[in-house]
């Protein structure tokens, strides 16, 4: 038996690839729930339920979803450049203490501008924010050959410690009791609830219409060409006479922006207010789930709500059958790892020899 | 030279076989790489291996060395049955091989490099006295002198060669495989090499040589086996044959051979003037070069790969700057910006077509705009144009011959055509160029433009550039192999350590001058 690469990949395979790793996962996921002794087909059923059962199963994995999206979406066009971002979690946190930073400081109001016009600076200075962040190592990148991978996620670690030092200085809440949290955003800049008596919120649609958005960008647009060409072979793409340092610039600052965004949206939405774990690591699980969307901005949203069902369900599930909620974390990484391998698995074909005739 | 042929090998007194292929055959997947191909090699025997990229020679090859298992066949090596997908069987039985792309260890002795993977790894000393002996007793024995303690990174081409061929001999090859040996050397080394064959089969050894270059085919050779889509088509005795036939095997159709239209110098349309071109290392890639391109003629760069000629093609290519001198296109000076270069007319052909001249990963029609996206033919605020783009596309795969987008059409990726179709799109899209526009290309700059193609695409290739210079183009081609540059060239001018020669007409030029310029010999003159 051997293994031969495919001249082209089976399309067939590919699409069958993700419904393999997502059993797969489940499969080896169920030993461990099995190992801390709880019945696994109950398990499954309740996390389910807890993520897609009901109405409000549904709106915590959409509101869990929204900031995933957005930063799936921040992964997945850097990634498509090969720019390695892994500092949309520090960008998350830059846009939302810029929302507050407009939104909420200034004697609590916020600047003195009319919510139509105070609101789009909100947002814009979140999306700038997060995009001045990856401009440093996007830059050093293409000038210098440093790598990005480094360089964004140090940034992560430097940027909560100024988060931190804000929420106790100059941006903290006075009526906060000292707890280590921001001024609160003004009333009429947070964002309005999708359904009542809900914490899902407007922001899951511009999530979407940025989802959208960006699809119709790397399908139709000449930048989404340049990205997809420079990722692809970025030799070839500045042998053609593309600007590869500028696109590289256009990449940074867009998924940065998308990570502020995040971050903004994120404090409008749900929060009010920006706290030192107000995200239980978005910027990270935007990683996997551009992984698990293979890049793709529309599968970004599928892979953002399974994802966020994931999580929520074993929240409920952990409390029903006492499986600690690692089992998310696990269930997310397996899925991810299982992935990978099958679309590579795809490109390649087994081959039994007949043995009889070699001889 | 074709006389001498005859008298270059005498043949062998009595052809016993030393290796025997039996129905060989080797699918990957509905392809047929190998079908049923039996073939004999006999004692002092030089058989040559024909086909065009994609026949089935490298396979046929790999399987003998163990790296694939055949489907269905066997094989016999000195009348004892070969196991098959065992590298180290192979060696065991006598089958050496010397690939294309040397595996020599660069920082390593050559007497490193022929130990190296000989010695059991638990064993602590190693046996450096005996193995030197061994060497330097095999290099006397077929002539192939190299100093045992040089390091390969010292070493010419030519020599790193001879290293691999002594590899081979030192581990008792006696069926030696040259994977296109002649690709990279001047012609002097191809002369040092053919004698090296000629020592090797005077002892006894036989050869299997693979090559796509029919004279050299025909020199070397005392019988050749023609393959095309994986059959083994015929197998033919070297005297006798001549090209023509022989290309015309190996094709399966008359191959038209490029014709020449007279054509007259025009206007001159790229200069340049004291170029000099410094690496980050302080190292000069080209040293005060002068050089004319005029409208309707092509001059050609002569050279020993990694003599400044990646230079000058870059610096046409838009993509590198000078250091000092002046560099003019119709007489404007240039930028170093590949799209400027692009706007102003420039058809580019790169030499690495997978690793610079296409991206892959990205279909057809979007190669086929990689250079133009930008303009207002083919986007607009924004937007590409897709319609414009695809039937940009579908016209040149018409006009340029480009195959292998039948299953899957325009969005078919790039990479997965062969090299010849992938050539083929490429040098459409440079000829063409802006699809709203009539004009030829001012300037056609050809680094390699035929590296690995076959007969066929090579004609293709050399038939389409010869018409587009026709038509007004002036063209700079840079080229290791001479009969390319012959076949085309108007001026030819060689390249050595980053100096130029002038660049005389070509009948002015013989293999014997242009073989001492090559090696650095007018460049001494000139001091």
């Amino acid at each position: 038996m051997r293994i031969e690469k495919r001249a082209v990949a089976s399309r067939r395979l590919q699409l069958a690839a993700p419904l393999l790793a997502i059993a797969f996962t489940l499969g080896v996921s169920s030993l461990l729930v099995a190992w801390a002794g709880a019945p696994v087909g109950k398990a499954y059923a309740l996390l389910l339920e807890g993520g897609f059962g009901s109405t409000f199963a549904w709106s915590e994995t959409l509101t869990r979803a929204t900031p995933l999206i957005l930063t799936g979406l921040s992964a997945a066009v850097a990634f498509r450049a090969r720019l390695f971002n892994i500092g949309a979690e520090g960008q998350l946190y830059a846009g939302a203490l810029a929302a507050v930073a407009i939104g909420g400081l200034h004697g609590g109001e916020g600047f003195a501008l009319h919510p139509a016009l105070l609101f789009p600076a909100m947002m814009a200075a979140a999306a700038v924010a997060g995009a001045l962040l990856l401009l440093g190592p996007a830059l050093l990148k293409s000038r210098l050959g440093v790598d990005e991978v480094v360089t964004t996620l140090l940034l992560n670690f430097i940027v909560l410690l100024f988060v931190s030092m804000m929420l106790d200085g100059a941006m903290k809440d006075p009526t906060a009791m000292g707890w280590p949290q921001s001024v609160v955003l003004q009333e009429a800049l947070q964002l309005d609830k999708l359904v009542a008596r809900t914490r899902v919120h407007t922001g899951l649609i511009w999530a979407l219409a940025l989802a959208v958005a960006l699809w119709a960008l790397m399908k139709f647009g000449t930048l989404g060409f340049q990205i997809r060409a420079v990722g692809a072979n970025a030799r070839a793409a500045a042998f053609a006479g593309m600007p590869v340092g500028w696109v590289t610039v256009k990449v940074a600052l867009l998924s940065g922006a998308l990570a502020g965004l995040a971050g903004a949206i994120e404090v409008a939405g749900r929060t009010s207010y920006v706290t030192l774990d107000m995200s239980p690591g978005y910027g990270y699980s935007g990683i996997v789930i551009a992984m698990l969307a293979a890049l793709n901005p529309l599968g970004v949203v599928a892979a953002a709500v399974f994802v966020a069902g994931i999580l929520v369900g074993a929240d409920s599930m952990s409390r029903a059958v006492n499986v600690p909620t690692y089992i998310a974390d696990v269930i997310v990484s397996v899925s991810l790892l299982s992935m990978l391998v099958a679309t590579m698995a795809a490109q390649y074909r087994l081959v039994f020899r007949r043995a009889a005739h070699a001889g | 030279m074709p006389g001498l042929r005859r008298a270059f090998f005498r043949p062998p007194m009595q052809p016993d076989t030393v290796l025997r292929l039996r129905g060989i055959t080797k699918r990957f997947g509905s392809l047929v790489a190998n079908d049923a191909i039996s073939l004999e090699l006999g004692r002092g025997e030089v058989l040559a291996l024909l086909g065009e990229n994609g026949a089935g020679k490298s396979t046929l090859v790999s399987i003998l060395f163990g790296h694939y298992v055949a489907d269905e066949g066997s094989i016999e090596v000195f009348g004892a049955p070969l196991a098959p997908g065992q590298p180290k069987a192979a060696l065991a039985a006598g089958v050496g091989m010397v690939h294309q792309h040397f595996t020599l260890a660069d920082n390593l002795s050559v007497l490193d490099n022929v130990m190296l993977g000989t010695e059991p790894l638990w064993w602590p000393f190693s046996r450096r006295a005996a193995a030197r002996d061994k060497l330097v007793a095999t290099g006397q024995r077929f002539g192939l002198g190299v100093d045992p303690d040089a390091r390969i990174a010292e070493l010419s081409v030519g020599e790193r060669q001879r290293v691999e061929i002594l590899k081979a001999l030192v581990r008792g090859a006696r069926i030696l495989i040259l994977d296109e040996p002649t690709a990279v050397l001047t012609p002097a080394e191809v002369e040092s090499l053919f004698g090296t064959l000629r020592q090797l089969i005077e002892q006894g050894l036989s050869v299997i040589f693979i090559s796509h270059k029919l004279d050299e085919v025909l020199r070397v050779s005392q019988r050749i086996a023609i393959l095309r889509g994986g059959k083994l088509i015929a197998v033919l005795p070297a005297a006798g044959a001549d090209k023509a036939l022989l290309a015309e095997t190996m094709v399966g159709r008359q191959v038209h051979m490029p014709t020449r239209r007279p054509r007259t110098p025009g206007a001159t349309v790229c200069r340049l003037r004291d170029a000099t071109v410094v690496a980050a290392d302080g190292r000069k890639l080209l040293d005060s070069v002068n050089l004319e391109l005029r409208a309707g003629e092509i001059v050609a760069i002569a050279g020993v790969a990694g003599n400044g000629q990646q230079a000058l093609a870059e610096l046409l290519f838009g993509l590198q700057s000078l250091s000092s001198g002046q560099l003019a296109l119709q007489g404007r000076a240039m930028p170093a910006r590949a799209a400027d270069w692009v706007r102003a007319g420039v058809a580019r052909i790169p030499e690495d077509r997978h690793a610079v001249g296409a991206v892959g990963d990205l279909p057809v029609w979007e190669n086929a705009m990689l250079e133009r996206y930008a303009m207002p033919v083919f986007s607009r605020a924004g937007i590409v144009k897709r319609a414009a783009a695809q039937s940009h596309a579908r016209q040149l795969i018409e006009r340029f011959d480009v195959r292998g987008t039948d299953a899957m059409g325009l969005d078919t990726p790039t990479r997965a055509l062969s090299g010849g179709n992938m050539q083929k799109l490429i040098l459409g899209r440079a000829l063409v160029g802006d699809p709203s526009s009539k004009q030829p290309p001012t300037l056609i700059v050809a680094d390699q433009p035929t590296w690995g193609l076959d007969i066929g695409a090579l004609a293709y290739v050399h038939q389409q550039l010869l018409d587009t210079v026709a038509r007004g183009a002036a063209m700079l081609l840079v080229s290791e192999d001479l009969d390319e540059i012959f076949a085309l060239a108007d001026r030819v001018a060689v390249v050595h350590q980053g100096r130029l020669s002038s660049a005389r007409p070509a009948a002015e030029w013989t293999l014997a001058d242009i073989g001492l310029a090559m090696a650095g010999a007018e460049a001494e003159h000139a001091h």
